[in-house]
């Protein structure tokens, strides 16, 4: 123990020796951990707040699909889907998406028919009648009214049409309503001129849930131009989209992971004269080749552990602190209403072993594995370079 | 107190610190009863995340073809379509091929 200490006291006198060059390659080091756990951080908090609340999302939602799109629904479909056994009711749904000029931005307008109750979430009440409405943070943001203002939209007959505010969303659930206005079912069909016997889509709500999916093949087969698509493949939607081989695991982690090899590749085919020499003195003075390694293994897990865990804190502390900044932009696109949103903590202690084991073991092998083939040459042969 | 006992503490102090918040934040009970309730009184389906276009904004309810909606062959425009790839369900339809008889493959 006293030797192993005596050999860590020898090493970091060793990198001190050379600290700008040690210290840059911590910065380099922990900067790349970062943003890996960045990446990792904010696509699991984000897979965990999807698939967290939308566990109460539609059973099974029914689109028409017509020359391969997504198209309106007659709402003659739901007594063909009423029939079916084990469907407990099926509610035609009213919703679409508006693109305001004045701000630039595409707005989700939401249809309700009612709804008995209060929500946390909502500051104020969800509309009661055709003139009003509820808006989401981003849409009170980009618009700047407040609750009793008046929201102005142009219809799809391009008429100025003026609705009550009545409601605002709550900050905590910008993630689910930044950019909603919802409206009352009937506003909603007047305002995108949608004939009563269509619908946007079919909920349908089902009594035994392990039906479900028997549910959705039943009604693939009777309506063959539908597409049923159940809660659980919503939930899986969200899980593969924030897993390991999701798209901005590919944008980031993977360029992170190459220029991490390049510094172990660097760290790999070689080690400096410098070092060579101090090698070849060691050796020279009576160090065992076992002695050397130790002192390599120490020289490495000082500067891969510290990196690490300095790099993962920094990750931590900018995804659940800051809010990600660096990884929004690549979220946001051009969307000019992106919720600011602060993430509930949440990490994958499988990941972040998984990311030690990439990490600190390929640097500790470049870092010991150069030194052994140089610390097995005899000494003067190595101090002659 | 040597170097290498400061070195020791230091790591120690920073294990310690990172551990305890990678602790709290995979054990911490996250209460989403006020979101499972706003879903389900609104019926949403996906997160406002990206609102640029219909396919990131909903990916779940997005159609087959949505990436390349504007006309057959299109490239994908869109920022986020590299980053919120559309991962269409509910489509079980295939080409199927039927050889006639007489003809060889």
């Amino acid at each position: 123990m006293l030797r192993q200490l005596k050999i860590l006291e020898f090493t970091l006198s060793s990198l001190l020796r050379r600290k700008y060059k040690n210290l840059s390659l911590i910065t380099v080091y922990a900067f790349t951990i970062a943003t890996l756990g960045s990446v990792l951080f904010l696509t699991h908090a984000l897979k965990m707040e999807a698939t967290g609340s939308l566990t109460t999302a539609p059973e099974l939602v029914v689109q028409r699909v017509a020359a391969g799109r997504h198209d309106l629904i007659p709402t003659a479909y739901t007594e063909v889907i009423s029939k079916l056994p084990g469907v407990a009711s099926v509610t035609p749904r009213v919703w679409g998406y508006y693109y305001d000029s004045l701000i630039k931005a595409n707005l989700t307008l939401v249809g309700i028919s009612s709804y008995q109750g209060d929500l946390e979430l909502l500051e104020g009440r969800l509309p009661d009648n055709a003139e009003e409405c509820a808006i989401g943070r981003g849409v009170a943001i980009a618009f700047g009214p407040a609750i009793g203002d008046d929201l102005v939209l142009e219809d799809s007959g391009k008429s100025r049409t003026v609705f009550k505010i009545t409601g605002i969303f709550r900050a905590e659930s910008n993630l689910l309503t930044n950019d909603l206005v919802v409206l009352q079912e009937a506003a909603l069909r007047d305002f995108f001129s949608m004939d009563q016997k269509l619908a946007t889509d079919l909920v349908v709500q089902v009594h035994n849930q392990r039906e479900i999916k028997t549910l959705a093949k039943k009604i693939k087969y009777n309506l063959p131009d539908t597409r049923p698509i159940t809660r659980d493949e919503i939930l899986h939607t969200y899980d593969t989209l924030f897993n390991w081989r999701s798209g901005m695991m590919l944008a980031v982690a993977v360029a992170a992971l190459i220029s991490f090899c390049i510094l172990a590749w660097d760290k790999a085919t070689g080690i400096s004269a410098e070092e060579k020499q101090e090698i070849g003195v060691l050796k020279a003075i009576g160090w065992e080749t076992s002695d050397v390694l130790a002192v390599k293994f120490w020289e490495g897990t000082v500067i891969s552990l510290t990196s690490f865990v300095l790099g993962i804190l920094a990750a931590w502390i900018h995804v659940f602190a800051f809010g990600a900044p660096a990884l929004v932009p690549l979220l946001k696109g051009w969307s000019v209403l992106f919720p600011e949103f602060q993430l509930t903590p949440a990490v994958d202690f499988y990941q972040v072993f998984v990311l030690g084991f990439l990490t600190i073991v390929p640097y500790l092998a470049c870092t010991v594995i150069p030194s052994w083939k140089t610390a097995v040459t005899e000494p003067e042969y190595v101090m002659r370079g | 107190m040597t170097r290498g006992t400061i070195y020791l503490i230091f790591i120690a102090v920073l294990l310690f610190m990172t551990t305890g918040l990678l602790i709290t934040s995979s054990t911490g009970i996250i209460d989403l009863t006020e979101k499972r309730q706003l879903v389900q009184a609104l019926g949403i389906t996906d997160l406002s995340l990206s609102s640029e276009a219909r396919y990131t904004r909903h990916p779940s309810q997005a159609d087959l073809f949505s990436a390349f909606q504007d006309f057959p062959a299109a490239f994908e425009h869109f920022p986020t379509g590299s980053i919120i790839a559309p991962n269409p369900v509910g489509f079980f339809s295939r080409v199927k091929i039927q050889h006639h008889s007489g003809k060889q493959n």
